[in-house]
């Protein structure tokens, strides 16, 4: 299977490189062949700033524990911020 | 038959006469040298795509593969271009073709050449495969699990197809080979679709565990068949 569907998100915060910080404004997700990880599809998400990417790929259920545990962190942890779900 | 051969990365004219890069693997000996057009999966120009190049070589084949995503991110590694590629939308059909085009002038002017130039795609590159089948001038085309195959298309077909599938892939399911097999077959044109029960899709990819042994074997001899009789002339 070979999805090329993709789906994008505007972002805004940082992203590390490995030697330093860089501003992100673009994250694309999709679930496809992964470049590296050892599995048929991954759950591949980059978060782009200019040229320059932080890049996963998780296999299905940890892509959704991940998920959940971000928003779980937010739900609890982060009361002002404006995305906060209703 | 001698197996050298030369490989690397060379410039081409791709589609509107940008400059990409493309890899070549050119046998050393030997005139009369069919060429096969390699077109590259979703994850790029990668290690593994490169390795099929050289493979098509070793047969005494010249083969090239432009590098589709090589526009987005120039001189980047295949990773970062193929996310490249994504992030803005993926390669459109017309800058697909005219990047084959330019692969396919550059193996027809070889002087070895014999003329004959086949392509050959997988996964996303099987797609693509069938739309240069459709529209460009080449003598022979194999789709390997190419999902998203237009079926409409089929009566401007100009060449044999080859078609390698896996029974359990879900793009191209079965159902959509067998959509595609109909519609060539009610404009009566020449294609042969094997698909293997135990495979799904990616099954010739090495490095990925969706590697089938048996069909990537079978998959081979026909590959070899195939352009043998449409390329060689054996």
């Amino acid at each position: 299977m070979c999805t090329h569907v993709t789906a994008s998100a505007r972002v805004a915060g940082s992203g590390y490189r490995g030697d330093d910080w860089f501003p992100v404004d673009r994250a694309v997700v999709y679930f496809d062949h992964p470049q590296d990880a050892p599995l048929d599809h991954a759950l591949c998400v980059d978060v782009w700033g200019g040229s320059e990417r932080v890049a996963i790929e998780l296999d299905g259920a940890s892509a959704r524990r991940l998920a959940e545990t971000i928003l779980a962190t937010l739900e609890s942890s982060a009361p002002e911020d404006p995305g906060r779900r209703r | 038959m001698a197996d050298g051969m030369r490989a690397e990365t060379i410039t081409i004219a791709g589609h509107g006469g940008d400059e990409i890069e493309a890899y070549l693997a050119q046998p050393l000996d030997g005139d009369a040298q069919p060429g096969v057009v390699v077109l590259h999966h979703m994850p790029g120009y990668d290690r593994a795509s490169k390795e099929i190049v050289r493979t098509f070589a070793v047969d005494g084949y010249a083969a090239l593969m432009p590098n589709l995503h090589h526009r987005y991110a120039p001189g980047a590694k295949a990773t970062d271009a193929a996310a490249a590629a994504r992030a803005a939308g993926g390669v459109p059909d017309e800058q697909c073709l005219g990047d084959a085009q330019g692969a396919i002038d550059v193996l027809r002017a070889r002087p070895q050449a014999n003329g004959k130039v086949g392509v050959i795609g997988y996964c996303s590159g099987g797609r693509q495969t069938f739309l240069v089948a459709c529209a460009l001038d080449v003598d022979a085309a194999v789709d390997c699990y190419g999902g998203g195959v237009d079926p409409t298309l089929a009566p401007r077909l100009r060449c044999p197809l080859l078609g390698l599938f896996g029974a359990d892939d879900q793009r191209p399911s079965p159902d959509d080979v067998a959509a595609l097999a109909k519609a060539l077959d009610e404009s009566g044109k020449s294609f042969d679709f094997h698909t293997y029960e135990g495979a799904g899709h990616s099954f010739f990819s090495v490095d990925r565990p969706s590697y089938r042994l048996e069909a990537a074997k079978d998959g081979w001899k026909q590959i070899w068949a195939f352009f043998g009789r449409h390329l060689k002339g054996a």
